[in-house]
């Protein structure tokens, strides 16, 4: 495939836009900060203030985390994809993983009214981007959470 | 990521700074768990958490939740912007007691 034509895939894939940056890392802890590193830079480059910045870095720092330990769990390790785009006055980003499809009902946000550790992750999520949802991942991949939030 | 105990009696002060995250909680959540246990007041001092995500939040919970159990007083300090913001996202900035010096924490310690 020629460049034009990996290009023309992605837009199809992703639903268009203008690429930003993408990134393939090891679904591993010590990932993490490199990716929240990244987005930080991607967010600040593409408009995005310190508030809208710090929410999208928390959005895609915990969806990783969800693919790290729910995901691929503790079965054979695999990659995290984000690809970042911007498509209009909204910075949209991808977190596809490469490990067995979660049931997307089974991925909620617990009560918060109820005090105990864990599970804040995908109310995090939520309350950081504008929407998220999973959405058909690309042919090989495993899962897709797809999210967007306005550049302000 | 820095999780530095200061003893002070009855009373112990953790300093946290950098990025508490799912590679360094484990360590955060044991050294709380540790000081609850053994002292009487313990203040979390948060002025150098630059990130702290929903797995750092989780050891604070789980700290606050196991002082209270055993009487301990356990309170965050000079709680940074960046902690602040996803202690808000969790809802939890009114049910930890946040106070603006580590001194505070100490003096209502009873």
């Amino acid at each position: 495939m020629s460049a034009a034509e990996h290009a023309a895939a992605a837009t199809a894939r992703h639903g268009g836009g203008e690429a930003v940056v993408s990134l393939r890392v090891p679904a591993r802890v010590k990932s993490l900060r490199l990716v929240r590193r990244l987005m930080r830079e991607a967010a600040a480059a593409s408009g995005c203030g310190d508030t809208c910045t710090r929410d999208i870095v928390i959005a895609v720092d915990e969806a990783c985390q969800n693919v790290i330990r729910h995901a691929y769990g503790d079965r054979a390790s695999g990659d995290i994809v984000i690809d970042v785009r911007r498509q209009g006055d909204a910075l949209t980003v991808d977190v596809v993983d490469f490990a067995p499809p979660v049931d997307p009902s089974s991925v909620h946000p617990r009560p918060l009214d109820e005090l105990r550790p864990g599970g804040l992750g995908t109310h995090f999520i939520r309350e950081c981007m504008d929407e998220s949802e999973f959405r058909e991942p690309p042919a090989g991949a495993g899962n897709r959470l797809w999210m967007s939030k306005k550049i302000e | 990521m820095n999780c530095e105990i200061r003893d002070e009696g009855d009373s112990a002060v953790v300093s946290l700074s950098g990025d508490v995250d799912l590679e360094s909680s484990p360590r955060v959540r044991s050294a709380l768990l540790d000081c609850v246990r053994m002292k009487r007041t313990v203040v979390v001092d948060m002025a150098g958490v630059s990130y702290i995500d929903s797995s750092g939040v989780a050891s604070l919970v789980e700290a606050f939740q196991s002082a209270r159990k055993s009487h301990t007083r356990f309170v965050l300090a000079r709680v940074s912007d960046a902690a602040m913001r996803v202690l808000e996202l969790a809802r939890l900035d009114r049910v930890f007691t946040i106070v603006g010096d580590v001194a505070d924490g100490l003096e209502h310690g009873g």
